[in-house]
């Protein structure tokens, strides 16, 4: 958006200095836990691996975070469209099988790219459906949100399992993103670095789009005041569905990812992940995208990590980081939304 | 610009429910272009109501309301808005997550902030240009006042409901306050004010209704008011002799 103001306006007040130590916090939970792990290639594959799960479950969350963080819709849904994005990704690769073998990057890539836009529209248009009859009706009305959305999830599952099967499906990564590149003794597989990839072109845009656009500033003020915004000339409704629908596409992209990572899932893959996508938008703070990176990040490096060097405490060290947090931050890393 | 004097904004036997409440009873109000009127009366009486009514912040549930010849009993807040209605809500309504110059940027419907117009709110409310780039939320009461003013001016409107904007500030920025509506009133821009400080609503306000368990029951100009103080004590329970 430019500044059309010529002249120079300088403020008095220093603008809000940015609070790095949350964004230091992946930096100190891996250099802390290097002596756990001992070996240091073992730890550089352990690390690079964490941060792309992390990305991949930033790139789950991100679509919550708008639609609960910013919008304050309880939505326990949201797993619906994970799991459509995964199986719309199987359905794309499976009959393009000649693509995702061949030998040709372009090939691969461009089966996976279909991939990823096909969840992508599909949990869109799955979302707006989903808006319309689901969450307008009890839109303010947090407890009715749980029933319908979760309402919503098991009828999404049960129509997945009717399309696709119940038994677990599974398939390959495209040729070129499946094994690893060798960093010395560390294995790096690729698809976690095309993962890194991705996850950072959407954390990219979306703090772009909520903070350097007018679209951006009409979401973060529609959130704070939907009355103000309606007085002063704009329609929250259309903002807020286009919201929604955005989650719900994120979710889908981040199902597509998702479903490739694991290679094995079942219609359940949305409902299982819900919770640590909960456990990642609290721990980042209601709202703020860089809260959920650094949430998802957090969530990533420690499933390694203790998955690693304390296999028995791997079920709960979610649970646990965001109670360590909690204590340290009750709002979350970064308060964006004051509920 | 209109006729001075013609009727811009015209209540006719408005009602207001709010769930099982029924808050205004038939609210008869018209609001000259080009002056400023002031809505008194005592907590309670309708005056926020029939702002909000008139925003489409909550809907009439009877009469009608037009603004500028136009029927906009039916019409929503934000196409109330863009026919040229700025609103200054009694909250302020100002977005604290944002920045001084997001909120200005936003309530700029256009997309562009007009440099002489941003002037213009420059002089008359210094702050903002010193708190350009701070966030809003970390503002005065004053100066939070002073950005939801500017917010509602930022482009050229044709009605300003300002609703209580001296609460709780302190007399010299009630003071600063006044020169700023005289100055807007200048400009041939419409002012509907709801107020409780009798010292600026004499000092702005051109016409006056007062209102009582919401309706209208009394409709005249803001000099026979102020100059008489039985007038004064029977609507609205003491005399602005005693508020100089």
């Amino acid at each position: 958006m430019s500044n059309p103001v010529t002249a120079p306006i300088t403020s008095d007040i220093p603008r809000q200095p940015l609070d790095w130590l949350p964004v230091a916090l992946p930096l100190i939970v891996a250099i802390a836990a290097f002596p756990l792990v001992g070996n240091p290639w073992t730890w550089l594959t352990l690390t690079v691996a964490g941060l792309a799960m992390g990305m991949i479950i930033f790139m789950v969350s991100s679509g919550l975070m708008l639609v609960f963080g910013l919008m304050d819709v309880l939505n326990f849904g949201h797993g619906a469209f994970i799991a459509l994005g995964a199986y719309v990704g199987l359905a794309v690769l499976m009959p393009l099988t000649p693509w995702v073998e061949a030998t040709s990057v372009l090939l691969n890539s461009a089966v996976f790219a279909l991939a990823l836009c096909a969840g992508v529209i599909v949990a869109g248009v799955v979302g707006f459906v989903f808006d319309r009859l689901l969450i307008q009706p009890v839109y303010g009305t947090h407890l009715k949100q749980i029933l319908m959305t979760t309402g919503g999830l098991i009828i999404v599952e049960q129509l997945i399992r009717a399309i696709w099967g119940a038994e677990t499906v599974s398939f390959n990564l495209p040729a070129s993103l499946r094994g690893s590149w060798l960093l010395g003794e560390a294995a790096v597989e690729r698809y976690r670095i095309v993962a890194l990839g991705i996850g950072s072109a959407v954390f990219l845009g979306l703090l772009l789009v909520l903070t350097r656009t007018r679209i951006g500033l009409m979401i973060r003020a529609g959130v704070e005041n939907r009355e103000m915004l309606e007085a002063m000339g704009y329609r929250t409704r259309h903002l807020f569905v286009g919201v929604f629908v955005v989650g719900a596409m994120l979710a889908g992209l981040g199902g597509v990812m998702w479903g490739l990572y694991l290679q094995n899932f079942t219609a359940s893959i949305g409902a299982q992940i819900n919770v640590l996508i909960f456990i990642v938008i609290i721990i980042g703070g209601l709202g703020s995208t860089t809260g959920c990176l650094i949430g998802a990040l957090l969530v990533g490096l420690t499933s390694n990590y203790v998955g690693f060097a304390a296999p028995k405490i791997a079920l709960f060290s979610n649970i646990l980081l965001m109670l360590l947090i909690l204590l340290w931050r009750p709002q979350g890393l970064y308060r964006v939304v004051d509920r | 610009m209109a006729d001075k004097g013609a009727p811009l904004l015209v209540l006719d036997k408005v009602e207001t429910r709010i769930g099982p409440y029924h808050i205004l009873h038939g609210v008869d109000l018209v609001v000259p272009e080009g002056g400023a009127t002031m809505l008194l009366g005592r907590n309670g009486a309708g005056k926020t109501t029939t702002a909000r009514t008139v925003m489409a912040l909550w809907r009439a549930s009877a009469g009608s309301i037009t603004f500028g010849g136009r029927d906009i009993t039916r019409e929503d807040a934000p196409t109330i808005a863009r026919l040229g209605v700025g609103y200054v809500p009694e909250s302020m309504g100002i977005f604290s997550d944002l920045t001084v110059a997001e909120n200005l940027r936003l309530a700029a419907i256009s997309g562009h902030l007009d440099p002489k117009r941003l002037d213009v709110i420059f002089s008359a409310f210094p702050a903002i240009k010193r708190f350009w780039l701070g966030r809003a939320g970390t503002l005065s009461g004053g100066q939070k006042q002073m950005l939801s003013i500017a917010r509602a001016i930022v482009e050229p409107r044709r009605l300003l409901i300002i609703d209580e904007p001296t609460k709780g500030l302190a007399p010299a920025i009630i003071a600063n306050m006044i020169g700023v509506f005289r100055d807007l009133k200048a400009t041939g821009v419409t002012i509907l004010m709801i107020e409780q400080n009798f010292a600026l609503a004499r000092a702005i306000g051109d016409t006056v209704a007062v209102m009582e368990d919401g309706r209208i029951v009394h409709h005249g100009s803001m000099a026979e008011l102020a100059d008489d103080d039985a007038l004064q004590r029977r609507l609205l329970g003491l005399s602005m002799s005693a508020h100089q």
